[in-house]
């Protein structure tokens, strides 16, 4: 169990990350891929104070050393839902669980729009986690939509516990089995009716029973149901307080500006205030 | 009374009278081991009242394919035997507990 989990390993996460630290609390960062971060992708910064010309990889990797230094934790994966059972949020990562008594969301932004066809199959063919649901789909067909760096490595895993894989993804996967056959299409619709039946990918039609969707994070909202949000983005207080209790939300997923230094500044107050909240809560 | 773990053999006989309540999960699924407390606390509070059985998808894959279980946790509700309601993903306790108790 630790004193406050934050989803997102980015400049918000961690800058609430240490701030958590630094007052004597114990803290979990969850972080996807690297090269699922923007800031991560950012050739040149010009506008964080102290830092004049660093690429966006050089900043992550002193943001990450610090956090590390002091006693950060981390662990790579993907939150798939946090739910809130006395007094302590239970998160569910992959095919791990964590516990935590406060929470900050740090996920940047995500955009929550579905695909035609997706909410109504949830459960019922759709998935969000390879880990979870692949064992049932052995020997059948199915597709995964790869938004995430990660998605190519995951194809690959339900292809090694035999899966019948078609990779779909907007961009050439990297790293994907060759005996994988890969379409490439940004516009895809869910087809069947009670059930999966196949997936439309451009122009070409795929038949399959399962269709494993990859996003770099769940919307906030699926995460935790009963956030409040307005727009595409969480919506906080001053004290970067969401609307749940023992909730926080810091950076790009609060809403514009898009930067940096913003981002580390809401982190800090996200991860002061989640570290008051449990000395009042005690 | 502690949740039951229900087998393939058992299935139809423990679950013949009544309200019964069905967890389908396997190891390698964080959200099920998320959902677990939820069950075993429900199995002690519906004592008497409903049967909370577990089913691990990865012993029972007949189980899991007779009941189309296509993502876990599920959570499938059923009643003298017939199964009347499910619930796919993790949910809070009330998700559960207003399905229960619409139907002792």
């Amino acid at each position: 169990m630790y004193d406050v989990a934050v989803i997102g390993g980015g400049p918000a996460g961690l800058s609430a990350a240490i701030q958590v630290r630094a007052r004597g609390k114990s803290v979990l960062v969850v972080s996807g891929d690297d090269r699922d971060n923007p800031l991560y992708k950012t050739e040149r910064i010009d506008n964080y104070l102290g830092f004049y010309d660093i690429t966006g990889a050089a900043m992550m990797e002193q943001f990450r050393a610090h956090a590390l230094r002091m006693g950060v934790e981390r662990k790579e994966g993907r939150v798939l839902n946090i739910m809130p059972m006395n007094d302590t949020f239970y998160l569910s990562i992959g095919s791990d669980m964590e516990q935590a008594r406060a929470v900050v969301l740090a996920t940047g932004v995500v955009r929550s729009a579905k695909y035609p066809g997706e909410g109504e199959h949830l459960g019922a063919g759709v998935s969000y986690c390879a880990t979870c649901d692949g064992m049932l789909y052995r020997g059948k067909e199915v597709a995964v939509v790869g938004l995430a760096a990660d998605a190519p490595a995951e194809a690959n895993w339900l292809k090694e516990i035999g899966c019948k894989v078609t990779y779909v993804g907007p961009k050439e996967p990297n790293g994907l089995r060759p005996d994988i056959p890969a379409v490439k299409a940004g516009k895809v619709e869910v087809l069947g009716g009670q059930k999966v039946e196949g997936l439309r990918a451009g122009s070409a039609t795929i038949p399959c029973e399962g269709v494993f969707i990859l996003r770099p994070s769940m919307a906030p909202a699926e995460l935790l149901p009963g956030l409040e949000l307005e727009g595409n983005y969480i919506k906080v207080d001053r004290n970067m307080a969401t609307n749940l209790p023992g909730v926080f939300a810091a950076g790009d997923c609060t809403g514009l500006p898009l930067q940096v230094s913003k981002a580390v500044g809401e982190g800090q107050v996200a991860g002061h205030r989640a570290a008051e909240y449990l000395d009042h809560s005690k | 009374m502690a949740i039951i773990h229900l087998t393939q053999d058992g299935f139809d006989k423990a679950t013949a009278n009544g309200i019964s309540m069905v967890d389908f999960w396997a190891s390698w699924c964080g959200p099920c081991k998320m959902l677990a407390p939820v069950m075993e606390d429900l199995a002690g509070k519906y004592e008497g009242k409903a049967l909370v059985g577990k089913v691990n998808v990865d012993d029972e894959p007949g189980l899991a394919m007779r009941f189309g279980v296509m993502s876990i946790p599920t959570v499938v509700f059923l009643k003298d035997g017939k199964e009347f309601d499910r619930k796919v993903g993790v949910m809070p306790a009330s998700a559960y507990t207003s399905v229960l108790d619409a139907n002792i």
